[in-house]
Formats: C-alpha cells, structure tokens, sequence
C-alpha cells in the first residue's frame, strides 16, 4: 500500500528520520491555523499518490496567512492527473543549500535490498538515473547479514555528499534502513533529503509503499487502507474482498487465479476486443463471491458483455455452476454471460447450467472460444 | 524420471491438523504420496486418518524418515516454519501459504543460501509439486496431469499451472514433474533452478515455462536458456494488456518504473531460442509441435 506524503512522514519520524514540522490540512481554515503555529514560510502541498504535483501547481510557499489562504483553496479539490486533492500538508519552509536522494527498494533479482543514494537528488532523479547512473551510489543489502554503520558510513563518503551532511546523513540512512526492514516496506524514498542552511539534514518529501501482507505485524497499516487510490469500481470490489483491477474496455471478467485472470484479459484483447477489468475470485468460488463479483461488474456501466473463466483445480465446476445460478436468481444482469467452465467436476457443472443456456447465458468450449464469443456479443451491443 | 520429488519421497506437513492441511495431505496421499507425518506441537502422538502427528519436523525426520515438508501453516508463521523443516533434516521444502511478507521471503532464501544450500524451498504462495504418477505435494488437481513426460512444466502462477497441464492433457502430452514456483518476489525456487533440473533430467525432453509481468525472473531464465539449454523451451507470459503500477493479484506481478513489462520478457525469450505462444492454448500447440519433432 501507498502512503500520501504526511503519512510517510509520520511513518519515517517514528523511526527518528528527521522531517519538518508540519500538519494536516483539509480547509483553507485548517491550513492558516497550522501556518501560524509553525511559522512562515510554509509549503503549502497537495497530498495525492502521484509525483509532478509540483509541476501541476499543487506545491506553494506561502509568507503570511493571505497567501496561505488563497493558496489552500485553490490546491484543495484540484484533479491533479485524475486524482483529487482532498488535504494539504502544511509543512516549515526550508533554507535549501543541497538536495540529496536516498532510498532503499526491494531487489528481487539480487535477491536483497538495494539502497540508493546520491548527491544530486530533487526534481531531476529520474534524468540523473538515465544519463548519469553513476552519480546514484548503490549498495545491495543481504538480508541476513544485514546493514552495519561502517558500510553505511563508507557508503555515504562514497556518494559525495557535502562534508557537513555527512554525520547526520549516516544517522539518517541507519533509521531508514530501520524503517525499511523493521516496518515491512517495499518502498522507502526521500527526495530530496535536504541540507538546509542551518546544518539540518531533513527529508523533504516521502514516498514509502508498505508490504500489505505484513498488516498482522503491523495492525495499525489498516489505517492506511481507507486512503489508497481507487476509482469506485474498485472501492465497490475492495470492499467486498475481491481482488479486483478497472480497466477501459467493454468485456466484463471473472476468473479464478491471478495468473488465469491477467491471461484472460490478454485473450480478450487478443480477440479484437477489451477489458473492463481484472477480476480474481480465487480458490473459493462460492455461490457468495461469485455474486459479489457479478454484482461489482454489473454496476460499471461500461460493461456490455461478462466472460468468466473457471479453471476447477481446488475449486469445483459444479460449486461454480452452482454459484452462477444462485447469483442470477439474486442479481438482475444488465449484460449476457459467456461462461468457460473446465477441470475438476466441469462436466458437472455444464450439465447444470445445461438448461438455463440462452441467448443471456451462453457456454464456450475454450478459453480463446469464449473470449471471441464476448468480443462479439460486446462489438453487436 | 523426474526432479525433486519422486514415489520414493517421505513427506511430512507442517499444519496437518488444520482444514486445509489435512484436506490436501490425504489427497496427496490418496494420488499415492508418501505421507509419513503432520507436525503440531499441541498434539504430538495423536494422528490423522493413520497419518502420525509429532511436535516437531525434526521428531517426524527421525521417526520416519520424511525428506520432504509441505507447509500448510499461517503466513505469521511460515519463516519459523521453513526453518524448523530446515533444521530438522528435510532436504525439500514446499511451502504453499499466500501472504507471507516479502522480508521474510527475502530473509529465508538469504537464509538458506547460506547456510544450507542443500535444501530446496519451493514458494512460497505456489501450488507445489507434482511428478505424475509418482507423488504429488501440494494442491494441483492431480487428474489434469498426464505421466510419462516428456515435458517439464514450471509456472508462477496457479491456474495457469492447471491450464498448461490441461492443454498439455489434450493433446496427449505427458508431463515428467510440474514445479509451481508463485507468485511471490522472493521465491525459493526460481525458472533457472527448474530448467536446470530440466536440463540434466533425461527423461524430460522439452520445458514448458509459463511467466508474468513484474520482476525479471522471465529475462534471468532466457539469458540461463541461451547459454545452458539444449532442450527445446515453450513459454507463455501472463499480462500482456497489463497497465503499470497495479498489483494484479500476485504480490509479485506488477508492472513498474517500465521495467517487469510482458513485451520485454518475451522479447528477452524469443531472442534466446524460445517458442513464445501468445495464448496458454498457442503455447499447448506450439509444444504439440516440439515433442513431434525428430529428436524433439
């Protein structure tokens, strides 16, 4: 999961990261209120999942209450790339003397942890990692043998950050990699880790993306959950436990398995058509998931025509068929089915929903037939 | 022949005594597994349905000779899991349970590299095993899967697992041993141990390898594929249409930062000799294609 910025900021203090005084806005009111506790100026920042919101307009330094004022109202309620801001965070402006880059990320190839840091960090980064990889000093972490001092220290002399950060930067890099570790995330990044002009060593910004299965380690991440990104599809699905991805297309999915659903939207685009989204009920196809899931799809009214794709391996074809019958019997369907039902108990299942088939409810042979009958069912709609 | 698992494995499952645990087990058992034992502290000298259960994977080891362990037990407790069945002397270790957090996925395959480089983990958040005919340690529906060979199946994720056998079923193809490796980042197992187990087993004369987006699992085996390969390899990669930045269902299947995408995974496969199907049925027909080739 993703934290917005003042919660990976609370979430890096707790851990002794350095960050700058500030607080969470959801009025102009609010806004003014926090500037004059903490002193202009202020940074006045938008809080959305999405970097380039300074770019966009949604970061302001305000110098006294008026500016404050204007500048949380207009910020507030702004679509920056699809997303809408809904609080600020009011935020000590900062004397900026040097702009640095740390992070530490998950290495699957390598099998560890890499963590990055640079002296050139800011706006640039990303052009910094493209023409001047070597300007961003990496270490690969054993997640056994962990992260000592000395290699932070070594590391930090190495990546060539002013003299006066150094001391405070290697402090910085131990609780982060703390952080990292003993907060179970996947993502930690500061940019800019700022050097400021009393001698501070502060993280400006955070971007911090938590491992969702560490939530029983960590009960309070459940917090989080409320302020992830969803449009309202998937906030439909999210809240009925279905593991549930919007797309833009007009074939509606249900499948079983990760791995069968993605394919299952890759064949429907192999056919000519779209999908409105991916959709996996899991190893539990019951009469009630798969209700809930005709339900969530039944209410995008892009979808014109639902595919489901059962593969029975723990899941049985006749529990399945058993499902589908309960659900139409509950929910009142917009658009016809085309259903692709094979292995564990399928024939039993067809023979089932044998006589219920009809121009709304219409069986495949295969996985591509199936996925070309609803490309055409949605193309003739 | 088959790898890793064949009719002479002693199995025991961590988590016997759970619902899931004892379902699976006699399943496997009734496929004609050996399964010799279950483990729960709590209720050592009890059994279940003749399976003895003992307190610890160590106590299962001696008293009956198990060199595998399935586990079955709750994510919190996978790592302690794993490292009992380690430490207790099995030589493989499947680890079925979703939801384990990447740290400690991460922290046992760093683990188990280096310090005991003589055990297997396959998973975690996979399907197992199976050599058909032989054993089966896991959840595939064991009646999808033809015996005989000559193909060796490896595959991220689940269902798609169960498609490619089926595909593979009905075109008469048979299957030597099927390694469900998950979906996870940090898996124990990876597509470049299985093919090379593939490689050196002579009765598997062609791999299938089904992959995803996210990570590069996929581009690691068509460079391992390139230079140690003389056996045929059909692939298929799962999200082709898949928008970055979402998570779709496995906890490793994500596109991000333009990297894991399926375009450059099979692009990575097709270069090293690899036969790409665009769909888990073109893959079926593709293989159909190598075995019936001379000297295929």
């Amino acid at each position: 999961m993703d934290l917005l910025e003042y919660q990976g900021k609370r979430f890096l203090a707790d851990y002794g990261v350095p960050v700058p005084k500030g607080g969470v806005a959801e009025s102009a009111q609010e806004a003014v209120a926090w500037a004059e506790g903490i002193g202009y100026p202020v940074a006045v920042k938008a809080q959305v999942h999405i970097g380039g919101r300074g770019k966009a307009g949604g970061i302001v330094v305000a110098a006294n209450p008026t500016e404050v004022r204007s500048a949380a109202e207009r910020i507030l309620g702004m679509d920056i790339r699809g997303q809408v801001v809904k609080c600020l965070l009011i935020e000590k402006g900062s004397e900026i003397e040097a702009e640095y880059y740390a992070g530490f990320t998950l290495d699957r190839s390598a099998g560890g942890y890499l963590g990055m840091l640079s002296a050139q960090g800011g706006v640039d980064i990303e052009a910094v990692a493209e023409t001047a990889p070597e300007a961003i000093s990496r270490i690969l972490v054993n997640p056994v043998e962990g992260l000592t001092e000395a290699t932070i220290a070594s590391w930090v002399r190495f990546a060539r950050i002013d003299d006066r950060a150094t001391h405070p930067t290697i402090r910085i890099l131990s609780d982060l990699y703390a952080a990292f570790v003993h907060g179970d995330a996947d993502l930690i990044e500061i940019n800019p880790l700022v050097l400021t002009s009393a001698g501070e060593v502060l993280a400006l910004d955070a971007k911090v993306t938590l491992d969702s299965n560490s939530v029983f380690r960590h009960p309070n991440y459940q917090d989080f959950d409320a302020t992830q990104p969803r449009d309202d599809r998937e906030a439909a699905a999210h809240s009925r436990g279905l593991q549930y991805v919007g797309l833009d297309g007009t074939v509606g999915v249900i499948a079983n398995g990760a791995g069968l659903a993605m394919s299952t939207v890759d064949v429907i685009a192999q056919a000519g058509g779209a999908a409105a989204n991916f959709l996996d009920i899991g190893g539990a196809a019951e009469v009630e998931t798969m209700a809930s899931a005709l339900e969530v799809i039944n209410n995008d009214p892009r979808v014109k025509v639902i595919f489901i794709n059962i593969f029975g391996g723990i899941v049985q074809g006749d529990v399945v068929a058993r499902g589908i019958l309960a659900a139409l019997d509950r929910v009142k369907l917009r658009s016809p089915i085309v259903l692709r039902l094979d292995g564990t108990n399928a024939a039993k299942g067809r023979a089932m929903i044998g006589n219920r088939l009809s121009e709304r409810l219409v069986m495949a042979d295969s996985m591509p037939d199936g996925a070309m009958r609803a490309v055409e069912i949605a193309g003739r709609t | 022949m088959s790898i890793w698992l064949d009719e002479n494995s002693r199995v025991v499952y961590q988590g016997l005594t759970g619902r899931a645990g004892r379902f699976h087990a006699l399943r496997n058992r009734a496929y004609g597994t050996q399964v010799v034992a279950g483990t729960n502290p709590s209720k050592a000298g009890t059994s279940v349905e003749g399976i003895p259960v003992y307190a610890t994977v160590g106590d299962a080891v001696e008293a009956t000779g198990a060199d595998v362990s399935c586990l079955f037990v709750p994510a919190p407790y996978v790592k302690g899991a794993v490292m009992e069945a380690v430490t207790g002397g099995v030589s493989l270790v499947v680890v079925i349970t979703e939801g384990v957090p990447a740290k400690d996925e991460a922290w046992l395959v760093a683990k188990l590299e280096r310090d005991h480089p003589e055990v297997r983990m396959i998973g975690p958040n996979c399907p197992g095993i199976i050599s058909p005919q032989k054993a089966n340690v896991g959840i595939t529906a064991p009646d999808i899967a033809r015996p005989g060979g000559p193909v060796g199946l490896v595959s991220r994720s689940g269902t798609l697992t169960y498609q490619a056998l089926y595909e593979l079923k009905q075109s008469d193809i048979g299957v030597t041993t099927c390694v469900g490796i998950g979906g996870d980042p940090f898996p124990g197992t990876s597509f470049k141990d299985c093919l090379a187990a593939f490689e050196a087993d002579p009765d598997t004369r062609a791999v299938m390898m089904i992959g995803e987006i996210g990570g590069s699992a996929e581009e690691e085996a068509a460079v391992f594929i390139a230079e140690h390969m003389t056996k045929p390899v059909v692939a298929y990669i799962a999200g082709i249409t898949a928008p970055p930045g979402k998570k779709m269902g496995h906890a490793g299947a994500i596109v991000s930062g333009g990297k894991g995408t399926a375009a450059a995974k099979i692009e990575a496969l097709s270069a090293a000799g690899v036969r790409v199907g665009e769909s888990p049925s073109e893959a079926g027909r593709l293989m159909v294609e190598v075995v019936s080739e001379p000297g295929g």
